[in-house]
C-alpha cells in the first residue's frame, strides 16, 4: 500500500488535513523514540506471535528487540553505528506523514453510528490501544494511550496528548488534529455516508501520523506501519461488531491444549477479554 | 475437561484442558452429547489448511445440552437439547440478515488473516483453524457457543441424538448443495462424493424434485449406502469412465445439475491425480480440483455446477473454455446452516430425510486418533464421539 503513488485518501476525496510538525516528528530525542520503539515493538511481537510461522517468529524477535530497546533506552544497533539519537543530527528533518485508510459498512442508521463515535469517551471501548479519551470541552479532548502492562508502563509512564476537532458536520464528518507537542503527531478525518439499498452506513476513516524525525524515524515507520495499519483496521472492525451485535467478537479466554494458556479458561486475562468485561456493563 | 487437540499433521491427542466459560453476553456453554468427524477435518489433519496451531481443539459438527447462558441470551434456557450450526453467524450484519450466514461480517475475530488471502473474511467456524476464527471445537466435554440464540436449535422431541447431530453440518451442507444447484422438477443430478455430505445431497436432491440422482465414489460401503438408503443410481469411478457413463445414462445430454461433494482432496485413478498431488506437494497448487474439472466437462449445456466440497486456495487447469462455451452457471459457498436447520429438523422428524445411518462408529474422546484414522481410510461413514 505504501508504495502506491497516489494516497487512497485522494481517491476518496478525503484527508486534506496534515498532522502538525510538533512533538513526535520534530524533537528527535531518545524519549520519543523510546516510546515508538516500545509501542511498535509490542505490536510487532503480538502480530508476530499470532502468526506462528517462521516469518512470524522473525517479527516477534524483532518486536521483542524493539520493546527491550524502548524500555531500556539502549540500542545496540545505534551503538554499533556510532550514533546517538539523543543528539539531533543535521539530516534529521521531519519525515512525511503516513496515512492509514480503512472503510467499512455498518448495518445501522447513520445517526446511530455517528453519535456513538462523536461521544469520544466511547472510543477506547473498541480502540484497544487507548486507555482513555476525555472530552475537555466541545472541541478539545485529551487522549491517553495504553502501551501495555508491567515493565513498559513503569519505564515509560503514560503517553498522552490533546486533540481538537477542526470540522464537524453532524452525521456526516469529523476532522481532527493533535495539538502542539503531541508525542504522536496525528490528524484524521472520518466520514459517514448512507450505503446504497439500505445497507446501513459507510464509515471512511483516514488517519495520518508523523513518525519520529530522521533516518531512524523512516526506518521505524517502514517497520511499524503495517502493524499500526492492522491495529487501526482491527479497531474499526471492533467498532462495527460493537454497534451491530453489542459485543466484541473474541476467542480470548477460551480453553486450548496449549500449556501456556491452560489457566485462561478460568479467568480471562487478555486485553480483549478485559475490555469485553467493560462492555458487558456498557452494552448498547 | 477432556478435549481432542491438534498437535501437528496427522497427530491428535486427547488432553486435559480448562473448562470453557461465558466470555460475551450472547454466549452459551453446552455439555457436548455427540460430536462428529467431518471431511473438512481431514483437510486440517492432512495439512491442507494453514494457520492450525498446536493445542487447537478440533470438531464442529455437534449437539448437546445447554448448561449455562450469558446475560443477553433470550431464546435458550438451561436444559435445552440443541444442535448447533458448525458455522458462526452474528445474526445482525447485512449478510446474516439476508440469510447468507456463512458470510457473516462479525463472527471471525481473525478477519485480518483471510482478508489478506481472499480480499474479505468469511464467517468463523468451530474448530477450523485460526484463519476461520480459531474457535475451540466440539470434540470436548464442554463448548462455548457465541451468538447462541442464532446458532443453537432446539431438537424436537422424539428425534434421536444420533440423527439430530448431523443437522449441524453434513445435512445442511448437503441440502444447500442441492438448493444451490437450483434443481427443476425432473432434472437429472450427478453428485460426486458419497461421504456424509454427498449422502445428504442425494436425499435433498430428491426432496427438491430431481427425477434421478447418479452418485459417484469408489468406496464400496459408501456406494452401497448411496444406493440402498439414499436411493441413488451409483457409479464406481475406479471401474468406469465417468464422462462416458454419465453421457450415456442421460441420453447424450449430460446431467442437468452437477454437484461437487468432494473438494480439495479428491483422488482419481488417472494421471491427473499424480499431476495434482505433485503440484500440491511442492506447493504450486494447494487444492486438487479433480472433481471440479469432471463436473464441468460432464455438465449439460446451460446446466449448473454446485460446489460444496471445500477449496482453500489455488487450483489449476480448470476447463474454463468448456464452462464458458457451454454457458454453465457456478454456485458455491460454505453452508448457511441457520437458514436451513429448522426446516431440516422437521424433515427428519417426519421421516422425509434419513441421517442416523451415517453414524457407523461411536467412540469416546480417548479414542480420537483411532477414530480419525478409520475415517481417513474411509473405513467408516462417520465416527461420532460421545464425550461423557
Ligand atoms: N461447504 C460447507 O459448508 C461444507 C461443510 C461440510 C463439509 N464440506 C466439504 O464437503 C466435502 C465432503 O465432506 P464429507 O464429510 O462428506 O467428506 P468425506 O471425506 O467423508 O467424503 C468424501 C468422499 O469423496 C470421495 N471421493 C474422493 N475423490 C473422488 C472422486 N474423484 N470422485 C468421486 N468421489 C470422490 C471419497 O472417496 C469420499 O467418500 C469436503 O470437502 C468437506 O470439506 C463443506
Ligand atoms: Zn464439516
Ligand atoms: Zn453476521
Amino acid at each position: 500500500m505504501a508504495n502506491k503513488k497516489q494516497p487512497v485518501s485522494r481517491v476518496l476525496g478525503m484527508g486534506p488535513i496534515e498532522p502538525d510538525v510538533s512533538g513526535s516528528s520534530r524533537i528527535n530525542v531518545d524519549d520519543t523514540e523510546r516510546i515508538w520503539s516500545a509501542a511498535g515493538g509490542a505490536l510487532l511481537a503480538t502480530y508476530g506471535l499470532r502468526r506462528g510461522s517462521f516469518g512470524g517468529l522473525l517479527l516477534a524477535t524483532l518486536g521483542g528487540f524493539m520493546v527491550y530497546r524502548g524500555a531500556s533506552g539502549y540500542c545496540p544497533m545505534n551503538q554499533a553505528l556510532g550514533r546517538n539519537t539523543a543528539e539531533p543530527k543535521a539530516e534529521d528533518r521531519a519525515v512525511d506523514s503516513v496515512e492509514i485508510v480503512k472503510s467499512l459498512t455498518i448495518n445501522k442508521p447513520r445517526e446511530v453510528v455517528y453519535a456513538y463515535w462523536r461521544q469520544l469517551e466511547n472510543l477506547p471501548r473498541f480502540m484497544f490501544h487507548l486507555s482513555e479519551v476525555r472530552q475537555l470541552d466541545n472541541k478539545r479532548s485529551h487522549w491517553v494511550a495504553k502501551l501495555s502492562d508491567g515493565l513498559l508502563a513503569k519505564t515509560l509512564g503514560t503517553v498522552e496528548w490533546d486533540a481538537q476537532i477542526l470540522e464537524e458536520v453532524k452525521n456526516e464528518r469529523l476532522v481532527w488534529k493533535s495539538l502542539a507537542d503531541a508525542r504522536i503527531d496525528n490528524a484524521g478525518e472520518v466520514r459517514f455516508i448512507d450505503a446504497p439499498n439500505g445497507q446501513g452506513t459507510e464509515v471512511h476513516a483516514v488517519i495520518k501520523y508523523r513518525p519520529p524525525a530522521g533516518q531512524l524515524g523512516s526506518a521505524i515507520m517502514k517497520l511499524f506501519n503495517p502493524a499500526f495499519e492492522e491495529m487501526i483496521k482491527q479497531d474499526l472492525r471492533r467498532f462495527k461488531q460493537l454497534l451491530e451485535t453489542g459485543e466484541i467478537t473474541t476467542i480470548d479466554g477460551q480453553p486450548s491444549g496449549r500449556k501456556s494458556e491452560q489457566q485462561s479458561g478460568k479467568k480471562p486475562v487478555s486485553e480483549h477479554a478485559k475490555a469485553d468485561e467493560k462492555h458487558e456493563s456498557a452494552m448498547l | 475437561m477432556k478435549a481432542l487437540c491438534y498437535n501437528g499433521v496427522g497427530d491428535l491427542r486427547t488432553e486435559r484442558v480448562a473448562d470453557p466459560t461465558i466470555i460475551n453476553p450472547k454466549d452459551a456453554i453446552l455439555r457436548v452429547i455427540l460430536s462428529s468427524v467431518c471431511g473438512s477435518d481431514l483437510h486440517l489433519l492432512n495439512g491442507y489448511v494453514p494457520t492450525m496451531r498446536e493445542g487447537d481443539i478440533i470438531g464442529h459438527e455437534f449437539m448437546g445440552e445447554v448448561i449455562e447462558i450469558g446475560s443477553e441470551v433470550k431464546k435458550l434456557k438451561k436444559g435445552d437439547r440443541v444442535v448447533v450450526c458448525s458455522i458462526l453467524g452474528c445474526g445482525e450484519c447485512q449478510y446474516c440478515q439476508s440469510t447468507q450466514w456463512s458470510l457473516c461480517d462479525n463472527s471471525n475475530p481473525n478477519a485480518w488473516i483471510p482478508e489478506k488471502a481472499y480480499g474479505d473474511s468469511p464467517a468463523g467456524i468451530f474448530g477450523y483453524s485460526h484463519a476461520f476464527g480459531g474457535y475451540a471445537g466440539s470434540h470436548a466435554d464442554f463448548i462455548r457457543v457465541p451468538y447462541a440464540d442464532r446458532g443453537c436449535f432446539v431438537i424436537p422431541e422424539g428425534l434421536a441424538d444420533e440423527a439430530a447431530v448431523f443437522a449441524s453440518d453434513a445435512l445442511p451442507t448437503g441440502f444447500m448443495a442441492a438448493d444451490l444447484a437450483d434443481i427443476q422438477p425432473g432434472n437429472i443430478v450427478a453428485i460426486w462424493g458419497c461421504g456424509g455430505v454427498g449422502q445428504m445431497a442425494i436425499q435433498s436432491a430428491f426432496l427438491l424434485g430431481a427425477s434421478r440422482v447418479i452418485a459417484i465414489d469408489r468406496e464400496p460401503d459408501r456406494l452401497r449406502m448411496a444406493k440402498d438408503i439414499s436411493g441413488a443410481e451409483v457409479l464406481d469411478f475406479s471401474k468406469v469412465d465417468i464422462q462416458e457413463a454419465l453421457r450415456e445414462m442421460t441420453g447424450g445430454r449430460g446431467p442437468d445439475r452437477c454437484i461437487d461433494c468432494v473438494g480439495m482432496e479428491a483422488v482419481s485413478e488417472g494421471l491427473d491425480y499424480y499431476y495434482d498431488k505433485t503440484k500440491q506437494f511442492v506447493r504450486l497448487e494447494s487444492d486438487r480440483p479433480i472433481v471440479l474439472r469432471e463436473a464441468i466437462l460432464a455438465c449439460r449445456k446451460g446446466g449448473t455446477v454446485s460446489i460444496i466440497g471445500v477449496y482453500g486456495g489455488l487450483v489449476d487447469s480448470i476447463p474454463m473454455g468448456a464452462a464458458m462455451n457451454k454457458a454453465l452457471t457456478f454456485r458455491m459457498g460454505q453452508q448457511h446452516g441457520q437458514r436451513y436447520i429448522p426446516r431440516l429438523l422437521e424433515h427428519l422428524q417426519k421421516g422425509e430425510l434419513n441421517s442416523g445411518f451415517m453414524l457407523t462408529h461411536k467412540m469416546s474422546l480417548d479414542e480420537g486418533m483411532k477414530g480419525y484414522d478409520l475415517f481417513n481410510k474411509k473405513e467408516t461413514m462417520r465416527v461420532v464421539f460421545a464425550p461423557q
